[in-house]
């Protein structure tokens, strides 16, 4: 071989040369049964496992959901709910009780959940200003918060639908007639505390006007601590949703009674709404949600099953690789 | 309507007429930024997402932020905006290097060198060996005492040869000084772009008195950006100039080919668009009433009681622009990047090389590549495609003596040898109209050596087999030839030359031969152009008899004839033929009536034939394509016999009793109507039958059929998959074409000459030969390939590739947007029909461009089998004919796409639900958080 052959072979088998005559290495699976059955088989192997360990997993996790936001009306009320909700002349605290069914280990959180309750309209999740929650009074940039962006020729703070319907429902727990404390700090991101919310900007010309929505805030403490206001302006994609209220960093046995005080001060009667406590344990995995777990049982049996139908069709009706007779003009 | 151009008058034709200035650019600095914005907004595409775009402006309904749009939008624009600019610059930049070259001109009586934009109609330009010529000139002086000069006009039709032009006879003789001075009057018609013809008159003011109005033709010009070779100087007025030449006019944008794929892209599209506004119109609705029976009672939304009085739009326009995605803006700028890639791996395949001439193949249209894979009808022209074009004298019949039958050489015949070596005159009269009968020009070599420039290739096999036979064509002195046979030198003067034209199909020259003085008229032709005219008496059966044994063996045959011709008749002729040459209208009809009148009682000398060998690889390539379902036909201006001798040898079709051919002719408009019902009858019968049916069908009778049968004739076109047509016309060549396109088939046009330009022009696809008819045809083509045989790879490997990938690709796009848009309208169930995005912008754009497009472009590397599986199976390539996008009936079929991607998004967004709902929650640290919006 002279020296130009190996220039030449070189030069064909360089990068740029096996791109333009399209022939760069390549793989191609071919599938055949016993590839296809395998491969079936083997996904299934993997995802019935994965999908018990996490349904196992879900399963360990203890939740109690009761409803309240009907218990709460006073019976001569239940006709009327909406004027109920509305009169603030009339004690709104209430409540209700509920056996713990299984230990719960700490910590164990707590949640406000809003069935019903869109807060993902349109209208409603544009209603804010982030510039204003980070830098606070500023006259610009406050147009998005149309219908509640100024009272009395001021800017509120934080103005918007979302902070203004600020759910004001409270909760306080008894167990065996002691109080248990919730922790209420650390309950928002930690990304929003420290960069969404400013730590100079106070509730300024909040729920002053003559329409008031929701919760009333502290105008002595910085947007950045206060949490509940933060958690609820991450709104729901869904209109159904859980927004986290606190944490109990104490353990709840079998059968333990707790008492939970509260104050019914949300409006959901008007359109239907629902409200619920909930109080949940985790997991490695976050709170009780089978469909993971189901899902990756659903898939792996089904790929099962079809490795099973497909070994059952090649061991019946066993075709030929490379059968030139199936090529359909032949 | 006509132009005079005053020859010398500088002030005249200044208003009249442009300078010289060559300008191809498109745009201006000032008007480069609206004409290309309304270029690209000509496009409905572009406009639909302006409109879109616009209404992300109004904050009220915009889901996402408009930059969103705006961002990919202006992208696109300007990526197309600054490649149409470059593309100009680059224009600009060589249209001043043309403009500002210096030439020498005539002002005042002097010559002076200025810049070639500064020439005006009616100046005279003076050009020296190897220059490029400016403008059309109409030559009046040459180096040359016999006014001749040689220009090369491969700028212009791409033929490399040198071609002679001479001065008008008007002009001849005039002196070098007197040339600056000289006045006169060219009568010409207006700009046109047709390169054969110029129909002029000239006529010169006093001093240089000629009462005769002096004609101009073609061969007096010399036009712009041809060379002047082997002449020392020429001089000529400017007719034409700028963009107003022969070129400049012909530079025409043809209309852009749009593939088959293009148009299911367009049709989906429109059809998306439609589903759209009902998507949006049921959603607008639904939100609508929504508002007004739930939204009302959520306090928390504080819906005003009195809206303004857009209210009620303003959900639907909402949704319009949520669902705006579900037009991909992306898939022309994918499907461009990828299709110039196509194109691009077409130029660099190694395979498509042809080594003997080192010419790679060259996609020219970047755009059309899918369309090879596609290809239904592949209409080939015979000479110089599937043959070599390379012609060699191989038999010949000289007064019923055949020679060359048994050696298949009739140069190596002794015979012929002997009766050469005898002068016996039979053979030496053959032999003389062989070698002069022609426009070849003999150029000697400084050695001595002969070589000849033939701008036909059967002219340059006859005179080169003459010479082989010692009648050596050996000088050409202007108008006198020289001959040297057997020793001596016989000296002809050239008096007329009547040009070979494909009605006439024959061409003839009037010589005198300078030893007696006699005027002789030669001709050689097609045989029904001369045996027909044989004088009374005359016995042209062997004649006959020798035509059909030649054309079975497949060889191109030509009839040589002379006639002596009285001095009186001569003359005669001689002023009716002037005349007819300086006609301005209907000049070459005028022409061919007045040649009729001299060629008649001829006398028949003989039967010439010559080879054309078959290109290597012709049969394979055309059983091959024939087994992928193509249909092939075979359109040829040659003779029935040759072509279906070709056809033969070439598989074009199977002799019997595998293959049937069947006849269509006729002369008149009955026979042809009863040969075509005959025809198409035997056709239908056999439809069914595993035998391969062609038909044949000559120029005449196919110019009947076409024009009173044509609804028959389709039926025939589509029942036949081979079909033999001869003695065409390129416009019957183009009109064939037309007529597949017209059933909606996928037409592929390949040929080589000038003659194949327009029925390559008028298929889908325009496959070009560089071969030895020149450039033409390649030139006009969409790809030029230096071989028939590489059409097979061009078609199985680039075109199924490129389809299958641009069929991925396409039907991804609209896959991906389909699926983003069904989980926002599933969203907006959840949300209230209240129009809210379900991403955000930043991931809407990310989806877009990042996820789904970028990608995806990586496909342009797929093979889905190895080359080698399709070369071996070429059936595979029945799924692209019958379109894997373009299922039938389209539509049902894009609604079971849209069911399918509406299910699938059902899944995503119910899987979202899922997940969603018992563990909503927004927790930190600690838990799995899924917020998808994020502000």
């Amino acid at each position: 071989m002279t020296d130009t052959d190996r220039g030449t072979q070189r030069d064909r088998h360089s990068a740029f040369s096996l791109f333009t005559q399209q022939s760069l290495p390549a793989c191609k699976p071919v599938l055949t049964p016993e590839w296809v059955i395998m491969t079936f088989l083997f996904i299934g192997f993997i995802f019935i496992p994965v999908g018990l360990v996490t349904l196992r997993a879900s399963h360990s996790v203890v939740e109690i959901v009761e409803r309240y936001d009907i218990g709460c009306v006073p019976e001569p009320f239940r006709i009327d709910k909406v004027s109920y909700i509305q009169d603030d002349s009339i004690p709104k605290n209430c409540s209700l009780s509920f056996k713990v069914p299984k230990y719960m280990k700490a910590p164990i959180y707590i949640y406000y959940q809003l069935d019903n309750y869109y807060q993902n309209h349109r209208r409603y999740v544009k209603s804010r200003s982030d510039k204003q929650l980070l830098h606070g009074q500023n006259e610009h940039g406050i147009s998005s918060c149309q219908p509640v962006e100024v009272n009395n020729d001021r800017p509120i703070i934080p103005c918007g639908l979302i902070a203004w319907s600020l759910f004001n429902d409270t909760f306080t727990f008894i167990r065996n007639r002691a109080e248990l404390k919730v922790n209420r700090k650390n309950i928002a991101w930690k990304s929003d505390r420290g960069h969404k919310f400013g730590k100079n900007v106070y509730p300024f010309n909040f729920q002053n006007g003559t329409l008031i929505g929701g919760g009333k805030l502290n105008p002595t403490i910085p947007l950045s601590d206060q949490e509940d206001l933060i958690v609820w302006m991450r709104t729901s994609a869904l209109p159904s949703f859980r927004k986290l209220y606190g944490r109990i960093e104490k353990d709840l046995d079998v059968d333990d009674v707790v008492v939970v005080h509260l104050m019914n001060n949300y409006n959901t009667y008007s359109f239907g709404g629902k409200k619920k406590l909930v109080l949940s344990t985790t997991s490695w995995l976050g709170g009780k949600n089978d469909f993971l777990g189901l899902a990756y049982v659903f898939i792996g049996s089904s790929s099962v099953t079809i490795a099973v139908v497909f070994t059952l069709l090649h061991l019946l009706s066993p075709r030929h690789y490379e059968d030139t007779s199936y090529l359909p003009w032949n | 309507m006509k132009r005079y151009v005053y020859i010398n008058d500088n002030e005249s034709s200044h208003e009249l007429y442009c300078d010289n200035r060559i300008s191809n650019r498109k745009y201006t600095v000032l008007n480069f930024l609206p004409k290309n914005l309304w270029e690209q907004f000509s496009r409905f595409m572009n406009q639909y997402f302006l409109l879109i775009a616009c209404l992300q402006l109004w904050s009220l309904i915009t889901p996402v932020n408009p930059a969103s749009t705006w961002g990919p939008l202006i992208f696109i624009f300007a990526v197309s905006a600054s490649k149409e600019a470059w593309d100009d610059y680059n224009r600009y930049l060589s249209d001043k290097k043309a403009n500002e070259k210096l030439v020498w001109v005539v002002r005042q009586g002097i010559r002076k060198h200025i810049q070639a934009q500064d020439i005006h109609v009616g100046n005279i330009v003076w050009l020296r060996e190897n220059d490029e010529v400016p403008c059309d000139l109409v030559l009046i002086g040459t180096s040359d005492p016999q006014g001749l000069c040689y220009v090369e006009t491969a700028a212009l039709d791409g033929e490399t040869d040198l071609k002679t032009r001479v001065i008008p006879s008007a002009c001849m003789g005039i002196d070098f000084e007197l040339l600056h001075k000289i006045k006169g009057v060219i009568e010409c018609p207006n700009p046109d772009k047709d390169i054969t013809r110029f129909d002029a008159n000239l006529r010169l003011f006093p001093p240089f008195i000629d009462n005769d109005v002096c004609p101009l033709t073609i061969k007096n010009t010399i036009l712009q950006s041809c060379y002047l070779r082997n002449t020392e100087w020429a001089c000529g007025v400017a007719v034409y100039t700028g963009n107003e030449t022969k070129l400049g006019m012909s530079r025409g944008i043809p209309e852009p080919k749009l593939t088959a794929m293009d148009a299911m892209i367009d049709k989906l599209t429109g059809a998306i668009f439609v589903f759209q506004i009902v998507v949006v119109m049921v959603l607008g609705i639904a939100g609508n009433v929504w508002k007004d029976t739930e939204a009302r009672k959520q306090w928390y939304v504080q819906y005003p009681i009195e809206g303004p009085w857009y209210e009620l739009l303003v959900i639907p326009l909402r949704f319009e622009l949520l669902c705006s995605i579900m037009i991909p803006i992306s898939i022309k700028v994918s499907l461009d990047l990828v299709k110039s890639l196509y194109a691009k791996f077409i130029d660099w395949d190694a395979e498509m090389i042809d080594y003997e001439t080192g010419i790679p193949s060259h996609a020219t249209n970047t755009a059309i590549s899918e369309d090879l894979g596609q290809v239904e009808y592949i209409m080939t022209d015979k000479t110089g495609t599937l043959t070599e074009n390379r012609m060699i004298f191989r038999r010949c019949c000289i007064s019923g003596v055949f020679y060359g039958n048994e050696s298949g050489d009739a140069l190596k015949d002794t015979k012929l040898l002997n009766a050469v070596a005898g002068s016996s005159p039979d053979v030496v009269q053959f032999l003389t109209v062989m070698a002069i009968c022609n426009t070849v020009v003999p150029i000697k070599s400084k050695t001595g050596a002969i070589s000849y420039k033939a701008q036909s290739q059967d002219e340059d096999a006859l005179v080169n087999a003459a010479a082989q036979l010692h009648m050596v064509y050996a000088n050409k002195n202007a108008n006198i030839l020289e001959i040297r046979f057997n020793g001596s030198v016989i000296k002809y003067e050239v008096l007329e030359i009547l040009e070979f034209t494909s009605d006439r199909k024959r061409m003839s020259v009037v010589v005198k031969d300078c030893q007696n003085g006699k005027i002789v008229l030669l001709s050689k032709g097609a045989d029904e152009a001369i045996l027909p005219f044989a004088y009374v008496g005359q016995q042209t059966r062997t004649f006959i008899e020798a035509v059909e044994q030649y054309a079975q063996l497949g060889l191109r045959t030509l009839c040589l004839a002379c006639r002596e011709l009285r001095e009186d008749e001569y003359q005669e002729w001689s002023l009716l033929f002037k005349e007819a040459s300086s006609t301005l209208v209907d000049r070459e009809w005028r022409i061919a009536e007045v040649c009729q009148r001299l060629e008649h009682d001829f006398e028949v000398l003989g039967v010439t034939a010559i080879e054309d060998r078959l290109q290597d690889g012709v049969p394979e390539t055309i059983e091959t394509l024939r087994k992928a379902g193509i249909n092939f036909w075979m359109l040829t201006g040659d003779k029935q016999n040759t072509a279906i001798q070709i056809a033969l040898s070439c598989n074009f079709i199977s002799p019997e009793p595998k293959g049937q051919l069947l006849l269509i002719d006729g002369k008149t408009e009955d026979e042809v109507c009863r040969s075509l019902e005959r025809v198409l009858l035997t056709m239908r019968i056999t439809s069914s039958e595993p035998k391969d049916v062609a038909f044949v069908v000559d120029g005449w009778a196919l110019e009947i059929a076409l024009k009173h049968y044509r609804k028959a004739f389709t039926e025939l076109a589509i029942l036949s998959r081979t079909a033999i047509c001869c003695r065409v016309t390129p416009s019957q060549k183009a009109q064939l074409v037309e007529l597949l396109k017209s059933c909606d088939y996928r037409t592929l046009a390949i040929g080589d000459g000038g003659n194949d330009v327009r029925m390559i022009q008028q298929a889908d696809i325009g496959v070009g030969i560089s071969g030895r008819e020149g450039l033409q045809a390649a030139r006009a083509a969409d790809y030029s390939i230096g071989k028939f045989r590489f059409l097979k790879r061009l078609i199985l490997v680039h075109g199924r590739y490129s389809y299958n990938r641009t069929a991925f690709l396409s039907q991804y796009s609209f896959y991906k947007s389909l699926v983003i848009c069904f989980i926002q309208i599933f969203f907006s169930f959840i949300s209230g029909v209240s129009g809210t995005s379900l991403f955000n912008s930043v991931s809407l754009m990310a989806y877009n461009v990042f996820y789904t497009s970028i990608p995806v472009l990586v496909s342009v590397l797929d093979k889905d089998l190895s080359e080698g599986t399709v070369m071996q199976h070429p059936q595979i390539l029945f799924y692209c004919q019958a379109g894997r996008f373009t299922v039938s009936p389209p539509f049902l079929a894009f609604f079971l796409l849209l069911y399918n991607r509406a299910s699938e998004s059902e899944y995503i967004c119910w899987m979202v639900w899922s997940i969603f709902v018992p563990c909503n929650c927004c927790v930190c640290d600690h838990h799995t958080c899924l917020c998808l919006r994020e502000k």
